[in-house]
């Protein structure tokens, strides 16, 4: 009996793991092939049936490289992500206290509205925003776009923090409190080491977001502040084939990214899980 | 007190940005503030390309003016600079655009005219595109390049089935040709089209059979005439064309797409933009290079509106800071100076099609690109006044010229793809089209 629940045991353990390669691999796919697809030449990148061998060529990051300045695109695109992190968190932290640890009436009410600034359709606010940023010199810049960012992430960067506040427990505060913590010193020691895993997952998920978002970076830049995301639209070619190329670009500008979010992986997962294995 | 921190720590950080950004900015290129910096929106086609590598040149011949590049997407372009033209954010001072865009842009005050200098010779531009890229006579855009549409076939498959092509062929021999040549069991199939849905994709070429066929988007009145006997026809067609010698998913097939499947020997027949003639021709990209045939599109009963006239053009718009730099650059880029450079570095095949007579009339280009005659004639016979076998309120072979057609011109292209694929008839097809173009021209206030 011991043995066969043993087993069966074991192969649903295996069951999971196999349909969890799975899922992965599926996900991974298209960047893998994208990957591959950068080495091939054009004609081969576009090949019926798709090949999975074929002679590798660098011939189309040559290319790149001679048409677009890669680093001036990758250093836009890590000051705005980075900067609209820093500023939204700055902004979000003393939001999100206020919003957990001393709830009004209508604390409800602003965190859903705040939500619902995100079901806006960025287009729908095109105009105006651009014709604010015309009127303040803020086109074409890198702070334009920061700013810009900033607020769209801000709602699900105050949602996020606001709900790994709220697993902290009341009853710590209240100690530190009573030992006559001041709110500096009681944010600065007590609560944001507690909920430090939290923060640092929002933070890189608001910099993927803000690095993957493309509406904003490809309306309001043209040359100055263009990040990664213009790089790649300048790959993308109404006639001839282009494939290839963009394969290549998209490559270069997502490794950063990935090579990023595979060294804080364990933080993210953790931040991720944070309320469920508390 | 305390949150005066906070505000303090935002402030500080705002200050950072601010001098980081302040920084950058004096670090490269300082010593080109007294240059005058032109910002140049393009898409990325081979011809453009060409042209960003040899701007060096007119650098180095205009010391005091710096280029920069924004090179996008089509469609992302097409928004991109409408909303800085239309909301007069002056980011841009070279636009490119099409011969879609200019009259309707220029009507509307966003364009500069343009007054070019005497050596420019403008009368050597082809007439077609000049006019095309005019309005009330004022030139408002000059071409980088232009094109019409022409119908390509494989030579060798055409020798083996005893096929010989006329100059000129009708729609009722293509079908017969295609069925003789489709050979799906060796990949062959027999015909190519575009059937991707979009008001440049499919719509560009379906306008041009529907005109052949008789028929035409609008009467006089604005009315829309989609659901006639001569779209009956044109997309049936069509539809039965491509279901019996086309290839398989044909529906998601744009220009790029089919110029693939040309390019690896998979289409024996493709009518598409004349600018593929030197893509399909050029060994480096295509496997058929040299067994490529060219003929003129194929007509029906009305041959003027058969094939379509395009140019990518260039336009400084009203919102320029530097328009005279604009102005000698758009000169430059054009001029017959330019492509006799472009022919000197890379070859006159690789020089920019359909816009100046004088390429036309150069022997060595004649040599290098034995399409260009065909070319010639084609642009040539195309009259964007004169579109449809009926008179028309609009100008546009392959489009109509007004700003609405682009939403008109996609939502059909849609329901075009859907008879295409067999979800749902071509009757049913033309109804909903007709009916969805009738309700937005009533919502734009064209008819009642």
């Amino acid at each position: 009996m011991g043995t066969l629940e043993m087993t069966r045991k074991n192969s649903r353990k295996w069951l999971w793991a196999v349909l969890g390669w799975l899922v992965a691999c599926l996900l991974f796919f298209p960047i893998f092939w994208m990957f591959l697809t950068s080495f091939k030449t054009e004609v081969a990148a576009v090949a019926t049936p798709p090949q999975l061998f074929f002679q590798p060529t660098l011939e189309n990051y040559v290319e790149i490289q001679a048409r677009a300045d890669y680093l001036n695109y990758a250093f836009n695109s890590v000051a705005i992500s980075v900067g609209s992190t820093i500023l939204a968190l700055l902004l979000a932290v003393p939001a999100a206290y206020a919003m957990s640890f001393f709830p009004t009436k209508r604390t409800k009410g602003t965190l859903m509205w705040m939500l619902s600034t995100k079901m806006l359709p960025s287009v729908g606010v095109l105009v105006p925003v651009y014709i604010l940023c015309r009127e303040t010199g803020l086109l074409d810049s890198r702070i334009g776009l920061i700013i810009i960012y900033t607020l769209i992430n801000l709602p699900i960067v105050v949602w996020m923090i606001y709900s790994f506040f709220k697993e902290v427990p009341k009853e710590i505060l209240e100690a530190d409190r009573m030992d006559g913590a001041s709110t500096q010193q009681e944010l600065r020691h007590v609560l944001l080491p507690l909920a430090l895993p939290g923060i640092a997952s929002t933070a890189l998920l608001s910099i993927i977001l803000s690095w993957n978002e493309a509406f904003w970076s490809l309306n309001l830049t043209t040359a100055d502040a263009a990040p990664l995301t213009a790089f790649i639209a300048s790959f993308s070619s109404p006639q001839g084939l282009f494939w290839a190329k963009l394969s290549a670009a998209s490559t270069l500008a997502i490794a950063p990214i990935l090579i990023f979010g595979w060294f804080s992986q364990r933080q993210l997962v953790r931040g991720l899980t944070f309320g469920a294995v508390k | 007190m305390r949150t005066f921190r906070f505000a303090k720590i935002i402030v500080a950080f705002i200050v950072g940005i601010v001098l980081m950004q302040l920084l950058h900015a004096c670090t490269p290129g300082s010593q080109a503030a007294d240059r005058t910096r032109l910002t140049i929106a393009t898409v990325n086609n081979g011809d453009m390309i060409v042209m960003q590598g040899l701007s060096s040149r007119f650098e180095e011949e205009n010391p005091d003016i710096e280029l920069r590049w924004v090179v996008l997407e089509e469609n992302v372009l097409r928004q991109r600079t409408t909303t800085d033209v239309a909301s007069q954010g002056g980011q841009f001072d070279v636009l490119t655009i099409g011969s879609y865009e200019t009259p309707i842009w220029a009507r509307r005050g966003w364009l500069r005219p343009l007054n070019l200098p005497e050596d420019y010779d403008v009368n050597d531009l082809l007439d077609p595109v000049r006019e095309g890229l005019s309005s009330d006579g004022q030139l408002y855009a000059v071409p980088f390049y232009g094109e019409s549409s022409m119908l390509y076939y494989r030579r060798d498959l055409f020798e083996n089935a005893g096929i010989t092509v006329p100059e000129q062929p009708t729609y009722t021999q293509v079908r017969d040709w295609a069925s003789r040549i489709h050979d799906p069991q060796n990949g062959v199939y027999g015909m190519c089209l575009r059937g991707k849905p979009g008001w440049g994709e499919n719509m560009a070429f379906l306008t041009t059979l529907v005109n052949t066929f008789g028929g035409r988007w609008f009467d006089l009145d604005w009315n829309p005439t989609i659901n006639t006997p001569a779209w009956q026809e044109a997309i049936g067609y069509y539809v039965d064309l491509m279901q019996n010698y086309g290839p398989p998913g044909a529906s998601s097939n744009g220009f790029n797409e089919n110029l693939a499947l040309f390019s690896t020997g998979r289409c024996g027949m493709w009518i598409d933009a004349t600018v593929a003639a030197g893509l399909i021709s050029n060994p480096e990209q295509s496997n058929v290079y040299d067994r490529v045939g060219f003929a003129r599109a194929p007509i029906d009963e009305y041959a003027n509106g058969s094939n379509w006239l395009w140019a990518w053009a260039l336009a400084i718009p009203k919102t320029s800071k530097s328009p005279e730099a604009a102005e000698r650059f758009l000169a430059w880029a054009t001029s017959k100076e330019y492509i006799q450079l472009v022919a000197e570095e890379n070859g006159w095949v690789a020089v920019p099609p359909g816009t100046r007579t004088s390429t036309y009339e150069n022997s060595n280009y004649q040599e290098a690109a034995p399409f260009a005659s065909i070319v010639l004639r084609s642009i040539q016979s195309a009259d964007i006044t004169q579109p449809a076998a009926q008179p028309t309120p609009y100008q546009g072979v392959q489009y109509v010229d007004i700003p609405e057609f682009q939403a008109i011109g996609s939502s059909v292209g849609q329901t075009m793809a859907a008879a295409l694929t067999g979800s749902t008839s071509i009757d049913q097809a033309l109804q909903q089209a007709q009916a969805s173009t009738e309700r937005f021209m009533r919502h734009t206030g064209y008819i009642e």
